[in-house]
């Protein structure tokens, strides 16, 4: 019989009906820790975890008596609780094919409070696991004793490793149907700690436990004598959970950060930078330096609604004013002025990807780290990492659930730290720029390229002065469209008619790059969106140069004509659409292109197997079976010139 | 020196820095309030996060006009408190046709609540709306996203949810989409009330024991609270020492029998109760929620 007969021991009971502020007390200045649970229903993880509720009262009565009747309906131990109902949404979700995602449950004891990431244990929910495991302190790992130590254990040790989980806990459960067989044990845990060895987990804490029977749970069990002998842990599960030393305490004694979310300025006696502590401590008095710009100051105050703080430390939302008035924005990070942390724009790191859609290398995503978001690529895989096997594989790409190691470049330099120095200023997400989904998460190894003593050339002759000694505004027109839809042609008429005008212009196009800055690349989607990334690029260095810039590329993807329009200056970017539907194209097909690709002679070509994806708002649109290209040349010069803003 | 947060404190201190952030990356934000201890706590943390300036957002009660009275009163007195604009918005057509929880069962939280938010947030074209709710209240919430998005109709697409990894939150979305934010998602009803009893937080007389005038109706005990109240042959308002665990709409809200006058007491109470929260709420179990009998509260020990 199971214990779920026994009355669970409620040890406070007494003192809150006899002493409710003592009790109160007590219970204010409880901790928290928050942690995952790795395995399957069929390890017992969803009973271990109703038990942790049961046990410290987190169920109500009428939930209780819901759950006792589910268990005599539906459940799997017979006339007794069946725990596992408790939390476990997780098999009518599959059945109901709703997304099996990250639960969240809540419990305490005397000395803490906890938060249980609840996540399914099979590979094709990685992607879960790694979000429920990147709040946690800590990780327990659950294995049936019966099994042993099976590939999913290896999978949820080795991701609860990557995402940074210092506490490891193997719970050896359903010890009761091994007969509490210290033999067993001994045997899992060698076999774990040689794998653990193996990918660099330096040390874990191994528990006999039974979830259902409740052994080393709340209270050592009789069943397992041998447990308590110096060899062992010999403490409950509880036990550990109420003690172990949780990550905020630890970060406090690093050096102090805190990325700036929002500056405070009801009036203009009072500047407040607002933020959550990542690392370390501050005082009023203290020396500080605001990274990336490197100026540097004191701290005044420590500004809370309950009154100003003589000390705030890591974990802590607060507000903080400088002695001085130095420029400090959202995305800077304040930290001690002694030990900043570093900037760069180039970084190997880990990559999870999380989205149906494959990683595009080279496509611009944005990437947000801390209150930093930024525009950033990513490059092929330098390999991905077999979950199951820890084997290194080749790769071009990172599909769903994937975990690989790829170079990240940013638009602009970052403060970073290494991820496993910093999980505020090493973790981030990846960001689709057209869904908007969050499509990726990384956690930075280090800097490729330290753009820390790096400082822009100041040049003497600005992209100012250049276009002033040409009398005009510098400006990309971006022309996109079919082939065959007239690009060429029009954007010819374009540059003739603003060269009439007096103007420095300049036309792009596939003639003049592709035989030479791009001679290198193909037509397969990464090669194709190098080449536009170059296109932005040289457009960019043209527009510096005062020109007036007229690009004529397909250009079939929105998102690398963002990423070109991102690096333009604001205002200087006009997205041309040349529309003309494909059969007309296809019927025009001046260069027989069409042709060849419908034979198969050509891949990849735009509007027959390659997709093209129009502008949802170009600053202009031409139809094509409306306007004679003439005509289209004529309103394009007219809309640049009407927004002209001459330099005086 | 290292010193080791309570549980309180780093609660306060992510829903703090939650609320921030949805301020710094959003439009238009706007804070649901409800008047509850819910609201109370939220709105508390939303005056820490700004401290010393007030919120830089507005206050938007979605009204039924069948609240309870006391809670019309501290709504009134919170918007002074905290110096935010306070906007009420009640929806035309419910009132038009005179949708009441007494008539027209799950029509009246479908018009008056659903049907009302939804107006009131294209009406101002609010992007962002903060909410109360919390994980623990019931299984379904333990998987709400912290930000949950809508489309521009409102809709939720829970297989399109975003993974949130760290304390990093992705507030992008396309023009017309709205976030719905839960910044106390982490905390359980006794955080709640232990976080008001420390930071000493107005909320509604009524969460106390008091003598009030009540029926007995299907198994809840509800409170006379105006002359609105449609009394059933045979039914006479009795005097009760009751209090509320929860609150909304005072024809739909359980009161449970108590002498609890204290914050103290009502924690004492809470830990020692034997029913969860919600199951004072007629309206869970009109939407299935529970599906269960409802049990007759237990006076406490």
């Amino acid at each position: 019989m199971a214990t779920h007969a026994a009355e669970p021991v409620y040890v406070t009971d007494a003192l809150i009906a006899e002493d409710i502020d003592a009790y109160l007390n007590v219970h204010q200045h409880k901790t928290m820790l928050r942690f995952i649970t790795c395995g399957s229903v069929d390890d017992g993880k969803s009973t271990l975890i109703g038990r942790l509720l049961y046990d410290s009262k987190m169920i109500f009565e009428d939930q209780l008596a819901a759950l006792e009747a589910d268990s005599k309906k539906v459940g799997t131990q017979g006339q007794g609780i069946d725990f596992a109902l408790l939390v476990d949404g997780l098999a009518a979700e599959r059945e109901q094919g709703i997304t099996i995602d990250v639960a969240y449950r809540f419990f305490g004891t005397e000395k803490r409070k906890f938060i249980v990431a609840d996540t399914p244990g099979h590979e094709q929910y990685t992607r879960n696991m790694v979000t429920g495991a990147s709040t946690a302190d800590l990780a327990v790992i659950l294995i049936d004793a019966r099994k042993g130590v099976l590939t999913q254990t290896r999978r949820h040790t080795f991701l609860a490793h990557l995402i940074g989980i210092r506490n490891l806990v193997l719970a050896v459960n359903k010890m009761d149907l091994v007969g509490y067989d210290q033999a067993r044990f001994d045997e899992i845990v060698a076999d774990y700690r040689s794998f653990a060895d193996s990918i660099g987990v330096k040390h874990f804490t191994a528990l006999p436990i039974s979830g259902y029977m409740g052994d080393n749970i709340t209270s050592l069990s009789p069943n397992t004598p041998w447990y308590q002998a110096p060899a062992y842990f010999g403490r409950t599960l509880v036990d550990h959970l109420e003690t172990v030393e949780v990550d905020s305490t630890r970060e406090a004694a690093k050096p102090f950060r805190m990325p700036v979310q929002w500056v405070n300025r009801p009036n203009l006696d009072f500047r407040g930078f607002a933020g959550l502590i990542a690392s370390g401590s501050v005082k009023p008095g203290d020396d500080i330096r605001v990274v990336p710009s490197g100026k540097t100051s004191k701290v005044a105050r420590i500004v809370t609604m309950d009154g100003d703080l003589e000390e705030a430390v890591a974990g802590q939302s607060v507000t903080l004013t400088f002695a001085d008035e130095i420029d400090c924005s959202r995305g800077d990070v304040i930290a001690a002025a002694a030990r900043p942390p570093e900037v760069a724009d180039q970084f190997e790191a880990n990559i999870v990807w999380m989205a149906d859609e494959a990683l595009i290398p080279g496509r611009a995503y944005w990437l947000k780290l801390g209150t930093q978001t930024v525009s950033a690529t990513v490059h092929a895989p330098e390999y991905t990492i077999n979950v199951n096997t820890m084997e290194h594989c080749a790769a071009k790409t990172l599909g769903l659930n994937a975990i690989g190691v790829a170079q990240v470049a940013t638009d602009r330099a970052i403060t970073f730290e290494a991820y496993a120095d910093s999980h505020t200023l090493g973790g981030f997400i990846l960001i689709d720029k057209i869904t908007n989904a969050t499509v990726g998460a990384g956690m930075l190894n280090h800097a490729l390229r330290r753009a820390q003593n790096v400082h822009w050339q100041a040049l003497d002759i600005s992209r100012d002065a250049h276009a002033a000694l040409k009398n005009q505004k510098p400006a990309v027109l971006w022309f996109t469209g079919l082939s065959g839809s007239g690009k060429s042609t029009i954007a010819n008429l374009v540059e003739k008619k603003l060269h009439a005008l007096g103007k420095h212009t300049f036309l792009l196009d596939g003639d003049n790059v592709r035989h030479g800055l791009n001679k290198d690349l193909g037509f397969s989607e990464a090669d194709r969106i190098e080449n536009i990334r170059r296109v932005a690029e040289v457009a960019r260095l043209m527009t510096d140069a005062g020109l007036i810039v007229i690009t004529a590329f397909i250009s079939p993807f929105r998102a690398e004509r963002e990423l070109a329009r991102d690096l333009i200056p604001d205002g200087e970017f006009t997205e041309v659409f040349i529309d003309t539907p494909l059969s007309v194209a296809e019927a025009r097909d001046v260069k027989g292109l069409y042709k060849k690709a419908r034979s198969g002679q050509i891949e990849n070509f735009t509007g027959i197997d390659s997709p093209y994806e129009a502008p949802e708002k170009p600053e202009i649109h031409i139809d094509t079976t409306r306007i004679s290209p003439e005509d289209a040349a004529e309103m394009i010069v007219d809309r640049l010139l009407g927004i002209w803003m001459p330099v005086i | 020196m290292t010193q080791t947060l309570t549980h309180l404190e780093r609660l306060e201190a992510e829903s703090i820095h939650i609320i921030r952030e949805v301020v710094a990356e959003a439009d238009k934000p706007v804070m649901l309030y409800s008047v509850g201890k819910d609201s109370a706590v939220m709105l508390h943390l939303a005056r820490k996060a700004f401290y010393p300036a007030p919120p830089p957002f507005p206050l938007l009660h979605v009204d039924t006009t069948w609240k309870f009275r006391a809670m019309y009163e501290l709504r009134q007195q919170m918007a002074e408190i905290s110096g935010m604009e306070l906007l009420v918005y009640q929806n035309p057509e419910a009132k038009a046709r005179g949708i009441n929880p007494f008539d027209h069962g799950s029509l009246h939280t479908d018009m008056w609540k659903t049907e009302g938010l939804k107006q009131a947030l294209d009406l101002y074209g609010f992007d962002a709306a903060f909410g109360g709710a919390r994980r623990d209240e019931e299984k379904s919430r333990a998987k709400e996203r912290i930000f949950s998005f809508r489309t521009a109709t409102h809709g939720w697409d829970p297989k399109n949810q975003r993974p949130e990894l760290w304390n990093l939150y992705n507030a992008r979305k396309a023009k017309g989409e709205s976030i719905r934010v839960f910044p106390i998602s982490n905390w359980t009803e006794l955080d709640v009330w232990q976080y008001i009893h420390l930071n000493d937080i107005p909320i509604v007389p009524l969460y106390f024991a008091e003598k009030r005038p009540t029926v007995e109706r299907d198994g809840m005990l509800l409170m006379v609270d105006d002359d609105r109240f449609p009394l059933r042959p045979g039914e006479e308002p009795v005097m009760r020492s009751i209090r509320f665990r929860t609150l909304g709409c005072y024809p739909l809200t359980g009161a449970v029998e108590s002498t609890a006058s204290t914050l103290p007491e009502v924690i004492q109470e809470t830990l020692l109760t034997t029913t969860s929260e919600r199951q004072g709420r007629a309206i869970d179990k009109d939407a299935g929620g529970a599906g269960m009998e409802v049990k007759k509260q237990q006076g406490y020990f």
